[in-house]
């Protein structure tokens, strides 16, 4: 053992001054010492300065600079591969690899839970445009991973998930904290694959940040067993990826696309209807000059929103379930419909055979395995949406097409979202306008899942991509607030607003005190209406009122928010609603809001299952509100 | 309809899994899967064999094909193919029956790999139409057990080659 106190001069017999570590080397020398096994670290700077001067370079270097252990290969893979912020949870099986992460470069934020790092790792990349990386040790810690992987890969988010494993040699036993991860993720994963051999680790890992980033993004997941992350292995560099069923279409059929733009320009009545592919793709501007000048009205998904500017004329705001009456009329009575980066999910369909009864359909994406699937499909082009928009602009005409911008200018005029604006008691809808009106529509809103997600999707007005952060196709309840967290962390300088229900804020308000910890000014507004209230919805309307479970005691969310170290305001009264929102908005520290809303307001217009989405319900109460 | 799809695999843990998987949580039907090394061996075939519609059977092609380490997908439907079915069956054959029955197997160009006092063990290969075949005309003599490997198949390489 070597202090650095060791390497300072000493005065020896001769008269030439020599240095500790020059004393070493010599003695070394001289004792006929050459070769040394060891590892260099910085309090050992000196005497590897020396041993270097004395031309012992190649055996130092070859016997120890070259050689990584497993968790040092990890990190400086996920470093080269730009990972700048984590997310995850220690444990067990992965000490070595945290042990590594303890002074590695890397911004690291500890949920509460894994299931809340693996969504913030998620609002992280979808707030980013970049990977959201997540760790968790292996049993419980890979298990409570398995929400946010199947929320990710519903929603195709990029999401590179790291387990621990319990040591090769006893997997399969029952070890303690061992789960079968990789057969718990498959199905939840857009890949997964455990490294038993660490000649592997570095290009296992380069090839989950490439396949959870391309083509259709989506979460991947690598078990590391630990006995791995502390093996030794010579550094290898760029190791080559080898995929070779992997591939990626990028370029649409030129002649789809031709077929395409042809049907766009006879087409007298067409509908654009755009899903979240076009913000993975970063083709808004594209969609923008496509929808501009063919002149054709866009109607997004809930995964759209802010892929086309909703205060542009040419916007229809969201279709589907809940979506606006004036794009479901249009869907149903255009005669060629334009879809972009979107599913036919059954909420956006509503009863497949009556959708779009008149359309010839074009169906633009990147995963062939979407098209046709739900709906036939007349035109089908395979590809990334930013390049094929780019082609398609080329080809196509501008025309007025002056009867239908006027058929659908009036149902906007007839049906636009509405509620009772006269109200003392708090309206949600009336919050969430209030909160677009003093954020001048600039915010970054997460929600929970419900009522609460389709008002802030009808009222808010979203004009950017990134900007609307929601669980879409999985719908996971639980997932606004870690989702703010992970988006506030993207963007720092951002307002970040997780409008959020009382029972989606109850899944995961432990992970207030992650926003606190990290110094996170998130808003988060609950729209608390004691209810499950979507559930409570179709209760009331196909349940005959029967209210059955769909009630839970709520805690004081303002005292819960201050017991854990943030803001908490209530609110009671519509009068107080603008006052709360600019208090909130001038907090420093995260801010809890808890609006007292009308308990059994109802999201409208509504297609009911198995109905058509010109099926609508709730037209005569918005008509009799607006 | 039935498909024969035949699947170009890495050979790697976890592949199977990943097929299998697939088939039951988009809750296709699989008729048969067989899987077995290739020339390279870095690669497996899996031969599925799938009863659905165009649509289905569609679906199943791109969903296999989507699965990161399925290296080539092809549906063999309207190809000419030669597809096998590999069977060993065990029947209950008695001495007078013996001569009746190894005529059948000469027939079906079968092969009697295992001879008991009163039972024989046949090898039968062929597509899959002749050893449903073999096992009806065996029926009546009493079948102890069956074991089938399920469809294997490639495309012809050209027309002029015979039909099986």
């Amino acid at each position: 053992m070597f202090s650095r106190r060791f390497f300072g001069r000493v005065r020896p017999e001769s008269i030439e001054y020599l240095t500790g570590a020059q004393i070493v080397v010599r003695t070394l020398l001289g004792l006929g010492v050459d070769t040394i096994f060891g590892y260099t670290g910085s309090a050992l700077l000196p005497l590897f300065d020396e041993i270097n001067s004395e031309n012992w370079r190649y055996i130092m270097a070859k016997k120890s600079d070259e050689k990584k252990a497993g968790a040092e290969i990890i990190v400086d893979t996920l470093i080269e591969q730009g990972v700048e912020t984590m997310f995850g949870y220690p444990g067990g099986v992965v000490l070595p690899l945290f042990d590594r992460l303890y002074d590695a470069p890397i911004e690291f934020i500890i949920p509460r839970h894994e299931q809340g790092g693996c969504h913030m790792a998620d609002a992280y990349a979808r707030a980013s445009g970049k990977v959201g990386v997540v760790v968790a040790t292996s049993g419980p810690g890979a298990c409570n991973l398995t929400t946010g992987l199947a929320t990710a890969l519903m929603d195709s988010v990029p999401v590179v998930a790291l387990t621990g494993q319990v040591r090769t040699e006893l997997i399969g036993n029952d070890a303690f904290q061992e789960a079968d991860t990789t057969g718990i993720t498959r199905p939840v994963t857009k890949y997964n694959c455990i490294v038993k051999d660490i000649k592997d680790l570095a290009r296992t890992i380069r090839e989950a940040f490439y396949i959870a980033s391309t083509s259709r993004p989506g979460p991947v997941l690598v078990d590391i067993p630990v006995d791995v992350q502390v093996a030794r292995y010579e550094s290898d560099g760029q190791v080559k990826m080898n995929l070779p069923g992997y591939r990626i279409r990028t370029k649409g059929h030129a002649r789809q696309i031709s077929a395409a733009a042809a049907a766009i320009n006879k087409s007298e009545k067409p509908v654009l209807y755009v899903g979240g592919g076009i913000i993975i793709a970063n083709a808004s501007e594209e969609l923008r000059a496509l929808a501009q000048k063919a002149h054709l009205p866009v109607t997004m998904t809930l995964l759209g929103l802010g892929s086309f500017d909703q205060n542009r004329p040419e916007s229809l705001d969201m279709l589907g379930m809940h979506g606006s009456a004036y794009a479901n009329y249009a869907v149903q009575e255009c005669d060629l419909l334009i879809a972009v980066g979107a599913r036919f999910d059954d909420r956006v369909t509503g009863k497949v055979k009556g959708f779009a009864p008149n359309a010839k359909i074009v169906h633009i994406d990147i995963d062939p395995t979407s098209i046709s699937k739900n709906v036939n499909v007349d035109i089908p082009v395979v590809g990334d949406a930013k390049y094929i928009l780019t082609e398609l602009v080329k080809e196509v005409e501008h025309r007025e097409r002056a009867p239908w911008f006027k058929k659908i200018a009036e149902w906007k005029k007839k049906f636009p979202f509405s509620y009772d604006k006269n109200a003392s008691v708090v309206k949600p809808q009336y919050v969430i306008e209030e909160l677009c009106r003093q954020t001048k529509g600039e915010a970054i809103v997460t929600t929970g899942v419900g009522q609460n997600q389709m008002w802030a999707a009808q009222f808010f007005r979203f004009s950017r991509p990134r900007q609307f952060i929601s669980s879409g196709g999985l719908g996971t309840m639980g997932y606004g607030l870690p989702a703010a967290i992970g988006a506030q962390v993207a963007r720092p300088d951002a307002t970040v607003i997780d409008i959020d229900g009382d029972h989606s804020f109850n899944m995961t308000m432990t992970e207030l005190s992650t926003a606190v910890e990290n110094k996170l000014p998130i808003k988060v507004c609950i729209l608390n209406n004691g209810y499950m209230g979507m559930v409570r919805q179709w209760q009331e309307l196909f349940y005959n009122k029967r209210y059955s479970k769909t009630y839970l005691a709520n805690p004081d969310y303002a005292k819960v928010a201050e017991a854990l170290g943030a803001v908490g305001i209530t609110v009671e009264k519509a009068a107080d609603v603008p006052g709360a929102i600019k208090k909130m908005l001038g907090q420093k520290r995260p801010c809890v809001v808890d609006f007292r809303v009308e308990r059994e307001e109802n999201v409208w217009p509504m297609v009911a299952a198995g109905k058509s989405l010109n099926e609508m319900d709730g037209l005569d109460i918005m008509e009799s509100m607006a | 309809m039935k498909h024969i799809i035949s699947a170009l695999v890495e050979n790697k843990p976890g592949v199977l899994a990943h097929v299998a998987g697939m088939f039951a949580a988009r809750a296709f039907n699989i008729d048969s899967l067989v899987v077995g090394r290739t020339e390279d061996p870095k690669l497996s075939r899996m031969t599925i064999v799938v009863v659905g519609d165009d649509r289905v059977v569609e679906q199943v092609r791109k969903q296999l094909a989507k699965i990161v380490p399925v290296v080539k997908v092809q549906d063999f439907a309207g190809e000419p193919v030669v597809a096998r079915d590999l069977m060993l069956i065990t029947i209950s054959a008695p001495p007078d029956k013996r001569p009746e029955i190894l005529s059948l197997i000469e027939m079906f160009r079968g092969r009697v790999v295992d001879i008991g006092t009163k039972q024989l063990m046949v090898e039968v290969s062929g597509p899959e139409s002749k050893i449903e075949a073999f096992i009806d005309v065996c029926r009546p003599y009493g079948i102890k057990n069956v074991a089938r490997t399920g469809t294997i198949a490639m495309p012809r390489q050209g027309p002029s080659e015979a039909k099986s």
